[in-house]
């Protein structure tokens, strides 16, 4: 009996490993992908067609996706090597298509043989073949560390509640005066920080419209952070990019990475979230992504981003002068920008933040003919080789308060 | 009464210490609303009662140029491109009066290299082959090699101003005078990479 069992079992194994070796076989052989010429036709194609073309989307020409089955393959050849020349033979197919984009031009790629267009073609048609399919997992969590503030709160509740019981309770005259001082002592402690801290926003970190992210921005994508804020070089403002600046990139780029991801407080977003982002975008300007053009006649929205950094009125403050005479990096006092998801205020901007700097900062007499002979007498006056910015009028109150 | 003095004691406590850590609010501003600290005129970027949008900022009136703008006639279509390759040509490119042919001076040279880096280098790449960081990572593809596109200072500075394929204007980013510098660099990438 034991033997028969031990026989079914082996059995078993046997029939179930040679179906699962026949399904393999017969999916392998029923794709018959030449993988080489698929990969081959992707580096040419990246390198050539996809800054007008993609696979499924309609860009600033067609959706080439399986352009195999609509279009025979000589003409294809004939179209990519010259189009203007298979115009010019009064090709209808050609012309057409000529016009439904306005007659943009597409540029001729006579350099591309046969083999190369061929495989293009391949990549067209099976798309890309080794693209992985990323399946949930690979998270990582952020661990969060227990958070010890409750025990700063139970100290202080023990406390309040002693003072209280020596108050109200205790007879004992010496330990309520001792108790009068310690109350008295913190309250001034705490009130002279609180008060200390009116009108500073060290931290402030408001909720976005958008939740853009620098660190993806500036960070991952190394955009210069000029490239956005372009009037920071000429003007008081630093500038927030006005949407056509967004688009320069975001109309090609209408969804992010599948491993995207970006903390907004405690909260993860991940590319189902970022992807509603950038249609906020599209949906303020009047883009349609589908056809790839904007939308005629479009009421445009503004998005009201919330202003972090703000100077009182009394306080002047020109980015130009740090950015372009100074030569400052913007992250001396906006912090480390490029890691942050979403931004905050980094520095107190109090005015003895700003004086600190001026003090220590060292002005580069370099090549600045124009002031030589100052710069000469300034040097002698103070004894020194380097001047700072404190020393060539910094300090002076009406720089700033006028 | 004494517990609900020590209860009330508690909660202005807890409730003036928790208030310290909100980080998506303003601190108390003492004297915000005086003209001292809020200005009396529009804030930049600030919202107007004018007009039928609420933007401080406007549109200069139609038919007039705001200032440091230089127009710019050719419109954006394939034709003006071959038309500007041709015709238009850079100011800041002189021909000195003892000199066979125009030259660029080497601080706007220097300026166009340092506004490259800023505003092309992210697709272009240092060196103009086409393969900057946003390239290399796969976000965008395709952008060309400059020594593979037979661009004249005419075809660049209208790329500039109108964009050309996925690549849009960047005429708001930069001044006129910008714009010829960030183009003679360019021309020089390119001879550079064809020698």
């Amino acid at each position: 009996m034991k033997s028969v069992n031990q026989h079914n079992r082996f059995l078993r194994l046997f029939l179930s490993s040679l179906t699962f070796i026949l399904l393999f076989t017969s999916q392998l052989s029923a794709q018959e992908i030449d993988s080489t010429q698929v990969r081959t036709g992707k580096k040419i194609f990246n390198a050539n067609c996809a800054s007008c073309h993609m696979l499924q989307k309609k860009f600033t020409g067609p959706a080439l996706g399986g352009v195999e089955e609509r279009r025979t393959n000589e003409w294809l050849k004939a179209w990519i090597k010259d189009n203007a020349a298979l115009r010019a033979t009064g090709d209808a197919d050609a012309i057409a298509i000529f016009n439904e984009y306005n007659g943009s031009v597409m540029t001729a790629f006579p350099q591309l043989s046969d083999d190369d267009i061929d495989a293009i073609l391949a990549y067209t048609t099976h798309g890309d073949i080794d693209k992985k399919v990323v399946v949930g997992g690979g998270d990582d969590e952020v661990v969060k560390e227990p958070s010890t503030a409750w025990m700063s709160y139970v100290v202080l509740a023990v406390l309040i509640l002693l003072v209280l019981w020596i108050y109200l309770k205790s007879d004992n005259q010496f330990l309520k005066l001792v108790a009068t001082i310690a109350l008295l002592l913190t309250v001034g402690y705490f009130g002279y920080q609180a008060l200390m801290n009116v009108g500073l926003d060290e931290g402030y970190q408001p909720i976005q419209p958008i939740a853009f992210s620098h660190k993806i921005h500036a960070g991952e994508n190394k955009v210069d952070c000029q490239y956005c804020h372009s009037s920071a070089k000429h003007s008081k403002h630093s500038g927030i990019p006005s949407l056509n600046v967004c688009m320069n990139c975001h109309k090609s780029i209408s969804e992010v990475a599948e491993t995207t991801k970006v903390m907004i407080g405690e909260e993860k977003l991940g590319k189902a979230e970022l992807d509603l982002e950038i249609k906020k975008l599209y949906d303020a300007i009047g883009w349609d992504a589908d056809n790839f053009a904007y939308k005629e006649n479009y009421e445009q929205k503004p998005v009201k981003w919330v202003r972090i950094h703000n100077l009182p009125d009394f306080a002047y403050f020109n980015h130009s002068q740090h950015v372009t005479a100074g030569g400052i990096k913007c992250q001396k006092c906006h912090g480390p920008v490029e890691e942050m998801d979403e931004l905050y205020q980094y520095s107190p901007l109090t005015m003895g933040w700003c004086i600190d700097c001026h003090k220590e900062t060292e002005v580069d007499l370099k090549g600045n003919e124009y002031y030589k002979k100052i710069h000469e007498q300034l040097s002698k006056k103070y004894g020194i080789e380097k001047v700072t910015v404190a020393q060539m009028g910094g300090m002076e109150c009406g720089k700033c308060h006028y | 009464m004494k517990s609900f003095v020590k209860i009330i004691t508690v909660l202005i406590v807890v409730v003036a210490l928790s208030s310290c850590e909100d980080k998506r609010s303003r601190q108390v501003q003492y004297m915000a609303d005086t003209d001292m600290y809020t200005p009396v005129g529009y804030e930049t970027y600030g919202e107007s009662t004018i007009g039928v949008d609420s933007i401080s900022a406007r549109l200069p009136v139609e038919g007039t140029i705001s200032r440091g703008n230089v127009p710019y006639d050719y419109p954006d279509t394939p034709g003006a491109l071959l038309v500007a390759k041709d015709s238009l040509f850079s100011p800041i490119k002189i021909l000195a009066p003892n000199d066979s042919i125009r030259r660029v001076s080497k601080a706007n040279l220097e300026q166009g290299k340092y506004l490259y880096g800023i505003y092309c280098v992210a697709c272009h790449g240092t060196k103009g082959d086409g393969q900057g960081p946003l390239v290399q990572n796969g976000k965008f593809l395709g952008v060309p090699n400059y020594k593979d596109r037979d661009i004249t200072e005419g075809s660049i500075y209208h790329v500039i101003m109108r964009g050309k394929g996925i690549m849009g204007s960047h005429s708001s980013q930069l001044s006129a005078t910008e714009r010829w510098q960030v183009v003679h660099h360019v021309e020089k990438l390119r001879n550079d990479l064809l020698k």
